[in-house]
């Protein structure tokens, strides 16, 4: 366990792991398509268990950290606050409500998705779904654009990904040591 | 493939994908599709599709695409393998790694091996959208709503699961 950094302003709050439970059960059914935004209402404004710089570095850690970024948050802020048992109880309640809806929602999809209706209204949510994922990615390249050894590294990682569907340990393994290469030249800002 | 083999068979695509994850898993849907469609014919390219379309829609985080792929191919069991195997190695490494990201806060390496990390993430982002594009959309009309709905992400303030409907609602006139 490490010892909690002096909380600037109010105390925070220190939760058990009933509370750490219950508090991602509340995020884990919050949002749809990405609950961040509501982990960090209810960390830092709600429950108070975090000041906000606190969650910004846990954030950026558990998006360095490959996983679910949002599995990531919930284990580190439960061991902070209850050690091994305290990252079970967040992650078990983050994910407890989502699975059991999830299930229903895959058994009702194997039961009713080949009715003819029902077929027809998915290839058009699918055809959406796959544009939420397009702008999603316009979003994360914008910060890139200015950077030509960036652009030149994402548009050859999407060629052997979706183009040439090179297996993604392959392209992970050929392609992260040159864009570590060229990420260390780069001046220090 | 029997049963034991076939979860044993997703247990393991899914540890390694743990570990690949950068970027979270909407980087993985072009492997997974690749090793789940494409691999092992577990699926079709519709199914994928659509059961992607259901994470979306669907409250909670949205790494449940790999919990349905799982359901979906084995049931129950291959749906809780699944979910685990996704999260148990890089929850490991979280937990292990947690206390020693203060210290290197301000460290360059860090710096550098995030800014490296970025580019591979959008461009797997890319693929992703492209692979489910290419996996759903079949008419010129798919491939219309594809855009309108990105286009509207972008550029509207609709939310998401408005976009999802509308498109459902013009999918089942029949029209696609």
């Amino acid at each position: 366990m490490v010892p909690l950094p002096a909380a600037p302003g109010p105390a925070l709050v220190v939760p058990s792991r009933r509370a750490l439970f219950f508090g991602f059960l509340k995020v884990g059914v919050s949002g749809f398509g990405g609950v961040m935004p509501f982990a960090h209402r209810m960390l830092v404004e709600q429950a108070r268990w975090l000041a906000e710089s606190e969650f910004v570095d846990v954030l950026s850690l558990c998006q360095f950290l490959p996983g679910p970024n949002i599995v990531n948050v919930s284990i580190v802020v439960g061991r902070r606050f209850g050690g091994p048992g305290g990252a079970v109880a967040a992650f078990t309640g983050l994910i407890f409500m989502p699975f059991l809806i999830i299930i229903a929602l895959g058994a009702a999809y194997t039961t009713f998705g080949q009715l003819p209706h029902v077929r027809e209204a998915f290839a058009g949510v699918a055809a959406a779904a796959a544009g939420l994922v397009i702008a999603m990615a316009m979003r994360m390249a914008r910060p890139l654009r200015s950077t030509a050894w960036q652009v030149g590294i994402a548009m050859v990682a999407f060629v052997a990904i979706a183009l040439l569907r090179w297996p993604l340990l392959w392209v992970l393994l050929g392609l992260a040591p040159v864009a570590l290469l060229l990420a260390a030249r780069e001046k220090p800002p | 493939m029997s049963d034991a083999g076939m979860l044993a068979e997703l247990g393991r695509q899914f540890t390694v994908l743990s570990l690949l994850s950068i970027g979270g898993v909407n980087s993985l849907i072009p492997e997974i599709h690749r090793q789940i469609v494409e691999l092992r014919g577990w699926m079709t390219d519709a199914q994928f599709s659509e059961l992607f379309a259901i994470s979306q829609a669907a409250p909670g985080p949205n790494f449940l695409i790999v919990t349905l792929i799982g359901f979906f191919v084995a049931g129950l069991p291959g749906a809780v393998i699944t979910t685990v195997a996704i999260c148990a190695p890089s929850s490991a490494l979280t937990y292990a790694v947690a206390h020693l990201w203060d210290r290197f806060r301000e460290a360059r390496w860090r710096i550098v091996i995030q800014r490296a990390l970025a580019p591979l993430t959008v461009g797997l982002m890319f693929g992703s959208g492209y692979v489910l594009t290419r996996a759903s959309d079949h008419s010129a009309l798919a491939y219309a709503i594809t855009a309108v709905s990105a286009a509207t992400m972008l550029w509207t303030r609709v939310h998401p699961l408005a976009a999802l409907a509308v498109a459902a609602a013009l999918g089942a006139t029949g029209v696609l």
